[in-house]
């Protein structure tokens, strides 16, 4: 078989740092092929090798055979590799056909011809599935749609190769399936694609064969056929993994969080928590499950003091926290790994340190007498590195150069090292990794086994099942359920988070008719 | 390259650029540029008065840049802060001609103190309307400096009976020094330049040093952060803006109790408050980049002055010549990024 692209022992080194060692990528002729890795394993600087934004310090690069030097991501094109960005790059205000030409825009007379543009882009939409709109604006087409630009604006400037790195991030579980479902045509189409991703489901779903990197490594290629994802995890980390996350019974005592008839808005002033009630005791993790968009983000905030309550109650401790700020709420014993990590998270300028220092740098021993002690910071910043495995360059590195999960589990030790009797989890593994997942949800298990109160809030079905004790079923505002979640199954939680009452399947048809005509 | 190296060669090589663009400016105008560089140089390091001079010119610079520097470090635009110096120059020279009779350790202190709190009350009103109403500082900074210029005139006229002139302010309120003058062949050279250095320490101290500097810092970088954190956002907004405000109206003071010793009805603006931001973005909002970037402007400012004369070229193609080599001095980046490119290709090769 013909290989298309040949990476041999590609080496690129930053300074000391081997950020891959004498890596080798074989890509064949109409082939899924998975690189898989976790965050910071050197995925992205091989592709940002092949794709010309990175000049190896050794190894070679063919394509079909021939020995090439891919100087700038220029050069890439011309050789058919694309890339499909993990971020798009595309213009909000102009339409979907005036961003894929955009920087080789076809000239009539020196104006721009979008029209025979447009219809070129009707074709490639209809002979890969895609459906696109060529004159839709990029701001009124959904996520998904806005990938699809992206794979056009490559195919439109005829790659061969296409580079998809890590394509599900922001999508919903139908938006996956139905790219899955365009990569497999487009490699019916004789295109060849690299996938970059983290997500053992996705590899064992779509791939043809699997490349494993670990710690800028190469450690081998294996055929998806002839593997598992226990083996791919296992490869990937370098130990053994487990999917299933292992804890003891729960022992519940008193409550710490008592959230009574909660409404609250959101910037345009509609409701989106609609009378809610909820209670977390200590020693109990309550996951909170439902689709995204149900209120779960308003209801963090309200109980975290970021966002004002309606009405309601929120009762920490049995103290009345409604409506107080963010600074009081955290004083009475409140965690919050929130669910935006770059923008509540972290103040991604600042060194690490600092932004471990973010909850107590107001407090005694890193203030005193209005001076910060910025030594003190370093020695606690330090500690919390060592104990909670952030990998950095150091306390002073800033926070924007750390991989997602190295960022997120700087957040965690903050927010854990305090101790808080209450500690809300929002999200706490998106975009991570297996080995950073593991980690992750080990540490909201140990909290609980210490007698904390843990609230979870997860879009993941799998992970709100595996952790949590209880599970809360949040929809349209409200939470509609609450079970014991080795009492449950994936199915009754999925109809409940859809929408339907806990009843048999005609009396939810009648129920729904019900609701509509009120 | 190593970036010590690059920090270095990018400014030298931008003010060598600037000072051959300004050459051949001069050279198509028809004037002799060395003769010109010359002149600017004695206008410059001519003799102890032109240096006294020319530091007396940096100090109010300092002080515009600081303010400038400390809103940006702060995520704050503060275009305001001409219209500072002007309430803040008001202020000093109204508590100098006022107050007779009292001391100097009292009356000076107390002409910088109605000036620094001129200028932070010119800034805490846009700070307290874009904590408040969103409104964006960059517009109430600008409307302000009118506001400020044409109150500041109005005032003079009232405490000086309809006249032009605030008159001269007590000795007990002046910065001016024997000792420099004497030093200087009697240069207007004053101790302004102390206070300008030790606010550039202050600075320094509140952004790196203290709690609250962290907290300014922080909601500068990102606001969603800082209010998560539990910052009070609101408050480190408007505080930040009166804090530059204050340095702005110090750089008020030093004309009125050193250069000048007196307020006068200002026809059009003083453009050091402009300048500011200029001097500011040349130290990277440093303080210590701010005395270079002031450094910079004030000896330049103040030794073309000596152009005209001493080399006969006309003040608009010296105004030309030196905003060319400023320019040339903010293209740094440009410069940074051609030698990245030349280096880059070097290792590749």
């Amino acid at each position: 078989m013909e290989y298309v692209i040949e990476m041999l022992d590609i080496r690129k080194e930053f300074g000391t740092f081997v950020a891959n060692d004498n890596i080798t990528l074989q890509l064949k002729k109409g082939e899924i092929h998975a690189l898989l890795g976790e965050n910071g394993a050197g995925k992205s600087t091989l592709m940002n090798v092949l794709f010309g934004l990175y000049q190896p310090e050794g190894g070679e690069i063919r394509v079909h055979g021939n020995v090439v030097s891919i100087t700038d991501p220029n050069v890439a094109n011309r050789l058919g590799i694309g890339m499909v960005h993990q971020h798009f790059m595309l213009v909000e205000d102009f339409t979907v056909t005036e961003n894929i030409i955009l920087g080789s825009e076809p000239t009539t007379v020196g104006m721009i011809n979008t029209r025979s543009a447009a219809k070129k882009v009707q074709e490639l939409s209809e002979l890969y599935g895609l459906n696109v709109d060529p004159y839709a604006k990029i701001e009124d087409i959904s996520v998904g749609m806005q990938q699809r630009v992206e794979i056009l604006k490559t195919l439109y400037r005829g790659a061969e190769i296409l580079i998809f790195d890590e394509p599900t991030a922001s999508l919903t579980p139908q938006e996956i399936t139905e790219l899955i479902q365009i990569m497999r045509r487009l490699t019916e189409e004789g295109k060849s694609i690299i996938l970059i991703t983290h997500k053992l489901k996705e590899i064992m779903d779509v791939s043809d064969r699997v490349t494993v990197i670990r710690k800028g490594k190469g450690i081998g290629t294996v055929t998806t056929a002839e593997t598992n994802p226990n083996e791919l995890a296992s490869l990937m980390v370098g130990r053994h993994v487990e999917f299933k996350t292992v804890k003891g019974e729960s022992t519940p005592t008193e409550e710490v969080l008592n959230v009574t008839d909660l409404v609250v808005t959101d910037y345009r002033g509609i409701e989106k928590v609609k009378g809610l009630n909820l209670t977390v005791r200590r020693g109990e993790i309550v996951g909170i499950a439902g689709i995204d968009g149900n209120g779960q983000s308003e209801l963090i905030e309200a109980i975290t003091g970021l966002r004002k309550v309606k009405s309601g109650k929120v009762l920490i401790n049995g103290v009345n926290l409604t409506g107080k700020r963010p600074r009081k709420i955290t004083e009475s014993g409140v965690g919050h790994i929130p669910q935006d990590r770059h923008k509540h998270g972290l103040v991604l300028d600042f060194p690490i340190g600092h932004n471990i220092a973010l909850q107590t740098y107001y407090k005694d021993p890193i203030t005193q007498n209005g001076f910060m002690n910025y030594a003190t910071i370093s020695k606690k910043a330090n500690e919390i590195i060592e104990k909670y495995d952030v990998r950095t360059q150091g306390a002073h590195e800033p926070a924007r150069a750390l991989s997602g999960g190295n960022q997120q589990k700087a957040i965690i030790g903050r927010e854990i090292d305090r101790e808080p009797d209450l500690l809300i989890a929002a999200l706490p593994t998106r975009g991570l990794d297996v080995g950073a997942i593991e980690f992750i949800h080990q540490r909201l298990i140990e909290q609980r086994d210490n007698g904390k109160a843990v609230l979870l809030i997860s879009f993941e079905l799998d992970e709100v099942m595996n952790v949590s004790d209880r599970i809360a079923v949040i929809y349209d505002g409200q939470i509609v359920d609450t079970m014991d979640s080795k009492q449950t199954n994936e199915q009754e939680l999925g109809l409940l988070m859809a929408g339907h009452s806990k009843m048999g399947k005609e009396e939810q048809m009648k129920e729904g008719d019900n609701h509509h005509v009120e | 390259m190593s970036n010590r190296l690059v920090n270095i060669l990018v400014p030298l090589i931008s003010v060598i650029l600037g000072l051959i663009v300004g050459a051949v400016v001069m050279l198509i105008s028809g004037y002799d540029p060395v003769k010109g560089y010359m002149a600017l140089w004695s206008g410059i390091f001519g003799d102890a008065y032109t240096m006294g001079e020319t530091i007396r010119q940096i100090t109010p610079y300092i002080l515009a840049g600081l303010a400038v520097a400390f809103a940006f470090r702060t995520g704050l635009f503060n275009i305001g802060v001409e219209g500072q110096l002007i309430v803040g120059w008001f202020a000093a020279a109204y508590v100098g001609i006022t107050f007779d009779e009292l001391p100097k350790y009292i009356h000076l202190p107390l002409a910088l103190i109605a000036a620094a709190a001129a200028g932070a009350l010119w800034g805490f009103i846009p700070g307290l309307l874009k904590a408040r109403f969103k409104v964006h500082e960059v517009i109430v900074t600008i409307m302000m400096n009118y506001v400020a210029l044409h109150t500041s005139n109005a005032l003079i006229k009232a405490v000086s009976d309809g006249g032009d002139n605030t008159g001269a302010i007590h000795p007990t309120a002046s910065l001016r020094s024997e000792f420099f003058q004497n030093m200087t062949e009697f240069s207007r050279l004053h101790y302004g330049i102390f206070i300008a250095l030790a606010m550039v320490l202050v600075m320094w101290l509140i952004l790196e040093k203290t709690t609250r500097g962290f907290e300014l810092k922080a909601v500068g970088l990102n606001q969603h952060a800082s209010e998560y954190a539990g910052m009070n956002v609101n408050k480190n907004i408007i505080l930040a803006m009166s804090i530059s405000g204050a340095f702005a109206g110090l750089g008020g003071a030093m004309e009125a109790l050193g250069t000048f010793e007196y307020a006068s009805v200002k026809g059009g603006f003083t453009g050091i408050g402009f300048d500011g931001i200029a001097v500011a973005l040349l130290g990277a909002n440093t303080p210590l980049g701010v005395i270079f970037g002031a450094t910079l402007f004030g000896s330049l400012k103040y030794g073309a002055l000596n152009m005209p004369n001493a080399a006969g070229i006309p003040t608009e193609i010296v105004s030309i010549v030196i905003a060319i080599i400023i320019f040339f001095v903010a293209s740094g980046y440009v410069i940074r990024l051609f030698i990245e490119r030349l280096s880059k290709k070097k290792g590749a090769k």
